[in-house]
């Protein structure tokens, strides 16, 4: 079936990419053959959804500069310039967020807009667009499709009552189709799974390894992106880790194990000088929070079950896997989403569900959604820094009239907003101006200092370096670790970047499956971290 | 250069300022011009735009504490209304003559707009989103609950009831005898033959606006800013945002209230029944043409916005009328005001988070 048995299926040259100069892609090479199937992983942010976009020709890539190097599919080099060209192709994608319709069928989504048609009297008549639907014909391609899948996927079923399993097998289902339908020249060739498993139970997520197999065998190559280890493993013949834009290890999945993987995928060379040195006495520190069995329900950041203790004075880091439920702990404790269970802070139960409680017990928050909850877009610096420490704590408030009205002070709001303009080096043009206007970067300092002016006992950070240039990333990562040094402040810092919060932290917790899965000191082997955030138990290395 | 140079200036200050306003200005601006050709009495023009200015300052000045607090325009101001409403007619009904009886209808009307409100205030805190249709049928619906009540209810001052049944309220009743020309005669300054200046309205409207101005400098005040602009950081500031929010309705329909009061000692009349029906909307376009968005207004657009609209209403009866010998003053409102309103709500999104 394949006479040019030397030219790989699909050939990336040095491909790079970046944005506005911020490189997210440099020097990726790879080849994939028929049936191959690679694993790609890497931690969140490492490149795997840009190289993704690249070889689908997304808007995303051409609106912000296109990329560099080339893509070669059996040997001719090809340049899509929208997903279109790439499907027709022969490449197809199953995207982690179902686009299904809920209530039709899987026959019907499986292929809607390429049904196959018949022709009646009306149509003759009045043009193409009175055909009607060939019921039979449907069924039968859906059905073929199903079955090269070898899933036991009923094709009347709906949508809206299937399990999450039949879901995503009803969207491979429908890329398989294609070939029956569609002038593709010879049908789909290359299928990429976007973490295709993270929603599945095991049951459903084995079956579906058994589907990619099959696929496998019959010459079409899968790109897998998981994060679950052990089924690239299983499932791969070759596994490719990416880490900060490279490609830094590919090799066949024979031999390897876990701990490898994690390891390649974590372990980047650590600028020591950037390092945090300090060992923490924990013994001398007492418990200032004490979190039991918190549930919260925050959509996408589930927490089931977290118990955890902060000392007075440490920086803890909570890292963990996008979606594990790392923010929700923070967003919980401060009363955002509906949160339960039990909070000692400084030795009192505070109720939970009410912000105020919190933050008159002087717990602050840095929220990681900087635009929605962070800021006043529309509002000045001076009243996004002193509003929370005005509304709390009567800060930058004279008073009149026995207490009765209390009025903006707006000289201390001036003072208090300058202080921070230059302490934090926030870029503006002045205090007046609107928060919208700033950059990313400085917006987050303007955060940091709305959380400084209520001078906190603890402080939750959560992403404090999303979305934010490398300069400014290194004044934000100084400004709190010299905040918790002069002032005392105790900081739980929330962060996807492992090596972020291994340069701050003193002790970093990971978070998996909506619990705390284990507790190291920063100084521990990035490994070991990699490992639990996959959720596997730490062994020795 | 110096050409280009002055032309981008003008830009930036039409841009800032606004061009449906300047147009609006503009056209007040020649019709204030042309009357004299018309033999329309200037004088009598600008008493006239005053007048009006100070009878609808405050029911536009009802629109700000909703507009800060994220809960739109209060296109509900006939609750508002309502309560004034009430409190007039109780007033009359205690029968007590002159100007006590102004005072004694704020009184009255009191209880009902903090109640009526709370009430308002608790549905719109249930509709967050879509608080202005919302509001429009509050406003509506309350009207039409009224016009049964005006009936029913037992009042029963012969300079209010209907003669032959001797129970149910007139449509319009006379204020004449209690509080007319309470506020326009306080202290009221004559220039000349034609020209009088309204003082004790003015100075009344002054007071009102300049308490709101000092409550928004409040802590409170500025708690219902930042709701209003954005309410999940207010939240998350430990800040009650269904509470403010709350406020600014109570607050928003006790301005209402005492607005149509206000209105009502200059007017003459109190009116009821289908009155109070689209009393929203001239208050509505009038901050909207002062240069206040859905979420965010000033005193100074209440003031600007009030004057604008209210002198258009005043100049065109009589100057375009003389220049075109047609009716045209009642389609020039309706066309402003419900253009403006139209201007605004599609500008919204700009405005938005």
């Amino acid at each position: 079936m394949n006479n040019e048995l030397g030219v790989p299926l699909l050939e990336m040259q040095h491909i790079s990419k970046d944005y506005f100069g911020n490189e997210v892609l440099s020097d990726i090479n790879f080849s994939l053959r028929r049936g191959e199937i690679l694993g790609l992983v890497g931690e969140n942010g490492a490149g795997k959804s840009t190289l993704m976009k690249i070889l689908f020709g997304m808007d995303e890539i051409h609106q912000t500069g296109g990329y560099g190097g080339s893509i070669f599919i059996e040997g001719d080099e090809v340049r899509f310039t929208s997903p279109i060209d790439a499907l027709a192709s022969g490449i197809g994608m199953v995207h982690q967020e179902f686009s299904l319709l809920p209530d039709s069928t899987a026959t019907e989504n499986i292929l809607l807009n390429r049904e196959p048609l018949k022709h009646t009297l009306a149509s003759e008549l009045f043009g193409e667009r009175l055909n009607t639907l060939n019921r039979e014909s449907m069924e039968k391609i859906a059905q073929g499709a199903i079955d090269k899948l070898g899933v036991p996927l009923d094709g009347k079923m709906l949508v809206s009552e299937m399990p999450v399993g039949h879901k995503q097998f009803t969207e491979i289902a429908r890329e398989l189709s294609k070939e029956a339908t569609t002038e593709m020249e010879e049908g789909l060739r290359l299928l990429v799974l976007d973490e295709p498993t993270a929603v599945l139970s095991e049951q459903e997520a084995e079956s579906l390894l058994k589907a990619m197999r099959t696929l496998s065998s019959e010459g079409i190559a899968i790109i897998f992106i998981s994060h679950r280890l052990q089924e690239i493993i299983d499932v791969c013949d070759t596994i490719m880790v990416m880490r900060d834009g490279r490609i830094i290890k590919t090799v066949p999945s024979e031999g390897v194990n876990v701990t490898d993987i994690a390891h390649w995928m974590v372990g980047r060379e650590v600028n020591a000088a950037k390092r945090n040195t300090r060992t923490f006495n924990y013994e001398d520190s007492k418990v200032v929070l004490s979190i039991r069995n918190l549930w919260v329900d925050m959509p996408g950041e589930t927490v089931r079950n977290v118990n955890l203790d902060v000392y007075d004075g440490e920086i803890l880091g909570i890292g963990g896997m996008a979606g594990q439920g790392k923010l929700g702990i923070p967003n919980g404790v401060m009363g955002l989403f509906p949160a339960g269970g039990q909070i000692v802070f400084q030795g009192e139960e505070l109720p939970l569900n009410q912000p105020r409680s919190l933050l008159n017990a002087g717990v602050a928050f840095v929220s990681e959604d900087r635009r929605g909850v962070g800021l006043l877009l529309d509002e000045s610096l001076e009243w996004n820094i002193t509003f929370t420490a005005m509304q709390i704590q009567d800060k930058f408030l004279k008073r009149y009239l026995n207490g009765l009205v209390s009025w903006r002070d707006q000289k201390a709001i001036e003072e208090e907003t300058m202080k921070y303009v230059k302490q934090l080096e926030i870029r503006c043009v002045s205090t007046r101006q609107n928060a919208r206007e700033l950059s990313g970067g400085n917006q987050q300092k303007v955060c940091l200092a709305k959380a400084f002016a209520v001078t906190p006992k603890l402080l939750f950070v959560s992403e404090p370096t999303r979305g934010i240039d490398i300069g400014a990333k290194s004044l934000v990562l100084d400004a709190l670790r010299r905040y918790n040094q002069e002032s005392g402040t105790t900081i739980v810092m929330i962060s996807s970047e492992l090596e972020e919060l291994r340069s701050v932290c003193d002790r970093i917790a990971i978070v998996n499956d909506g619990k705390v899965f284990g507790i190291l000191p920063a100084t521990s082997d990035s490994a070991k971290f990699g490992l639990m955030m996959v959720g596997q138990e730490v062994q020795e290395v | 250069m110096n050409a280009a140079l002055m032309l981008t200036k003008i830009r930036q200050m039409v841009r800032s300022f606004g061009l449906p306003r300047i147009i609006i200005a503009l056209f007040l601006f020649s019709l204030f011009i042309l009357a004299p050709f018309f033999n329309v009495n200037v004088a009598t023009s600008l008493s006239d735009t005053l007048n009006r200015f100070g009878m609808n300052a405050v029911l536009v000045l009802a629109m700000v504490p909703m507009i800060h607090s994220g809960c739109g325009l209060n296109f509900g101001l006939p609750l508002g209304i309502i309560s004034g409403l009430l409190g007039a007619t109780i007033s009359l009904q205690v029968d007590v003559a002159g100007p006590a009886s102004f005072w004694l209808a704020i009184l009255f009307a009191t209880p009902f707009a903090l109640i009526l409100g709370w009430g308002y205030g608790q549905l719109l805190n249930r509709v967050k989103g879509g608080e202005m249709m919302i509001a429009t049928y509050v406003g509506f619906s309350s009207v039409a609950f009224m016009c049964i009540m005006w009936l029913l209810l037992p009042f029963n001052n012969p300079k209010m009831v209907w003669g032959f049944a001797g129970s149910g309220l007139r449509t319009t009743i006379s204020t004449e005898g209690y509080y007319l020309h309470v506020l326009n005669d306080f202290l009221k300054i004559r220039i000349g033959n034609h020209f009088i200046f309204p003082t004790g309205m003015i100075l009344f409207f002054t007071v009102l606006a300049f308490a709101m101005w000092a409550f928004l400098h409040t802590k409170t005040g500025t708690a219902m800013t930042a709701v209003g602009s954005n309410p999940v950081f207010a939240r998350a500031s430990g800040i009650d945002v269904d509470r403010i929010r709350t406020l600014s309705v109570v607050l928003s329909t006790w301005l209402g209230a005492i607005g149509i009061l206000v209105y009502q000692q200059s007017f003459g009349f109190i009116q009821l029944y289908m009155g109070p029906f689209y009393m929203a909307l001239p208050a509505v376009s009038a901050i909207l043409i002062g240069g206040a968005s859905v979420n965010k207004a000033s005193i100074l657009n209440v003031i600007i916005g009030t004057f604008l609209f209210q002198g258009i209403l005043t100049m065109t009866p009589s100057v375009m009328n003389a220049m075109i010998q047609t009716d045209m003053s009642e389609v020039i409102r309706i066309v402003a005001s419900n253009g403006m309103i139209l201007y605004a709500l599609t500008r919204k999104t700009e405005a938005a988070r």
